[in-house]
C-alpha cells in the first residue's frame, strides 16, 4: 500500500467536472439523473446531507432520553413487580455475576449509542470548521460508525425472547417495557443519521475545491 | 487497478467515461482496469475496497442464499429455546419472539421486530438469487435485475439475523439463573444462517456485481 501519513494528490470525479456514482462507481457527464450502468440517482454532493445528519441525530437523541428513563423490562415474580431499566438491567447482570454479558450489554446499549451521537456529530462539525483529525482517521471512524450502528439492536432483541420465553404465570413473568420501542427508534433514526452523512464531504473539506 | 492509478489524469486529456471509475466513498476519479480474480482494488486516497472479485462468487453467492433461505424456514418454524421450570415447559418459536411486543403500548415494535429479523433478510436472499442466478448461468439479466440488486444493497444494514443470535445469548444468560433452558432445532438453524451470511456477504463485490450486470445487458 501506499504511504498513508499524507494523501497522495487526486482528481475527483467532482474537480474534473464529471458525476460519480456512489453506488457502482461509473462516472458520467455532469447533467446526468441517474447513473447509465445503475440507474441510482446521481448527486455530484448531497448538498442536504449535513441537515438531514443532524436532523435524523437529534431525533434519536430526543427518543434515546425515554428510552433510558423508563423500564425496558416490567418483571413479575411471586405478585411483585419491578421494572428495570437499560441501566438496571446492567447491574442485576453485575449482581449475578456475569460480567462478561453485563459488559456486552453495556456496550451495546449505552457506549455505542452514545459514542454514535458523539462520533456522527464531530463528523458533521468537521466539515464546517477545522479539526485536528486527518481525513483518514476521519474516513475510518465514519466507517466504524456505520458497522457499528445496527448491534445496538442486541437489548430490544434480548427482551423480546425473554418477554416470551419467562411466561411462567404466578412464579415469574416478563413484560416489555415501553422503553423498548423508544430505544429501537433511537437505533433507527441514528442508523438512518450515519447513512445520510456523505463521506465524501469529509475529503472536500481539505480540498477546499468548490470547483 | 489503483496501482497504476498513481498520476492523477489531467483535466485536459480525460479518456473515455467507460474507462474511469470514481471511487464509490470518497470521489477519487481512477483509471478502471480490469481486477484479476482474488485480487483486491482499493482506493489510493481513502483505502476504501472499490473492487474484489472473487472466484466463482456469483454462484456461491446464489448457493449461500439458497442455503440461507431454507435454514430461515426451518428457523420460523421450530421451536427456539425451551424453558423447564417448575414442572412446566415453556416453548418459544421465533414467531412468539417476534410477537412479544404484540400487546399493549409496545404493539408496533412488533412489526419492527418481524423486518428486521425475518422480513427484510428474506426479501433480502431472495433478491440476490433473482438478480445473480441469471448470471452465473451465463444469461442476461433478468427484468429489473438493477432494482432488485439495487433494493438488496439498500437492506444490507437493516437485515440483523447476526444481532438477533447475539441477543439470544445475552437472553440465555439472563434466564439461566431462573429455570433450566434448552436449546432448539431452530437455534441452530439460525447460528448457521448467520455463519452463511457473513460468508455471502464475504464474496459479494458490489462494483463487480455491478459491472456484470452492465455487459450482460443488451443494449
Amino acid at each position: 500500500m501506499e504511504d498513508t501519513r499524507t494523501a497522495p494528490p487526486v482528481l475527483t470525479a467532482r474537480a474534473a467536472g464529471l458525476i460519480g456514482c456512489t453506488q457502482c462507481g461509473r462516472v458520467q457527464e455532469p447533467g446526468a439523473e441517474r447513473c447509465v450502468r445503475c440507474q441510482s440517482l446521481l448527486r455530484s454532493r448531497d448538498e442536504a446531507s449535513l441537515q438531514k445528519v443532524w436532523a435524523w441525530l437529534f431525533a434519536g437523541l430526543v427518543v434515546y432520553v425515554p428510552a433510558n428513563v423508563y423500564p425496558m423490562l416490567r418483571t413479575s415474580s411471586l405478585g411483585k413487580t419491578s421494572d428495570s431499566t437499560i441501566l438496571g438491567g446492567v447491574v442485576d447482570l453485575i449482581h449475578h455475576g456475569s460480567i462478561g454479558i453485563a459488559l456486552i450489554v453495556f456496550f451495546a446499549s449505552i457506549m455505542i449509542p452514545v459514542g454514535k451521537f458523539l462520533a456522527i456529530g464531530y463528523l458533521a462539525l468537521s466539515i464546517r470548521r477545522q479539526v485536528s483529525l486527518s481525513d483518514h482517521r476521519r474516513h475510518v471512524l465514519y466507517e466504524v460508525v456505520e458497522f457499528v450502528g445496527r448491534w445496538s439492536m442486541i437489548d430490544v432483541f434480548v427482551v423480546a425472547i425473554l418477554a416470551t420465553l419467562v411466561q411462567l404465570d404466578f412464579a415469574a413473568s416478563i413484560k416489555p417495557g415501553i422503553a423498548a420501542v423508544s430505544f429501537a427508534l433511537s437505533v433507527a433514526f441514528t442508523m438512518i443519521s450515519a447513512q445520510s452523512f456523505d463521506p465524501r464531504l469529509i475529503w472536500d473539506a481539505s480540498e477546499g475545491d468548490p470547483a | 487497478m489503483m496501482q497504476d492509478a498513481q498520476q492523477p489524469p489531467k483535466l485536459t486529456d480525460l479518456p473515455d467515461l467507460a474507462q474511469l471509475i470514481a471511487c464509490p466513498q470518497c470521489d477519487a476519479l481512477h483509471f478502471d482496469a480490469d481486477v484479476p480474480t482474488g485480487e483486491t482494488a482499493r482506493c489510493i486516497r481513502c483505502h476504501a475496497v472499490i473492487e474484489a472479485p472473487r472466484q466463482l462468487a456469483m454462484t456461491r453467492i446464489i448457493m449461500l442464499a439458497a442455503a440461507a433461505l431454507i435454514l430461515m424456514i426451518a428457523a420460523i418454524f421450530f421451536p427456539f429455546l425451551e424453558l423447564h421450570a417448575a414442572g412446566r415447559i415453556q416453548r418459544s418459536s421465533l414467531l412468539d419472539t417476534v410477537m412479544a411486543f404484540s400487546t399493549g403500548m409496545t404493539a408496533p415494535l412488533t412489526l419492527a421486530m418481524a423486518a428486521l429479523i425475518v422480513v427484510l433478510p428474506i426479501i433480502r436472499f431472495t433478491s440476490l438469487i433473482y438478480v445473480m442466478a441469471p448470471m452465473a448461468f451465463g444469461w442476461q439479466p433478468a427484468r429489473h435485475a438493477e432494482s432488485a440488486f439495487r433494493m438488496a444493497e439498500a437492506l444490507r444494514p437493516w437485515a440483523m439475523a447476526e444481532v438477533f443470535i447475539v441477543g439470544v445469548a445475552v437472553a440465555l444468560v439472563k434466564v439461566a439463573g431462573l429455570a433450566h433452558l434448552a436449546i432448539g432445532p431452530a437455534f441452530w438453524a439460525f447460528v448457521a444462517l448467520v455463519i452463511v451470511t457473513v460468508l455471502k456477504d464475504n464474496f459479494m463485490s458490489r462494483v463487480t456485481v455491478w459491472k456484470t450486470l452492465e455487459q450482460r445487458r443488451p443494449s
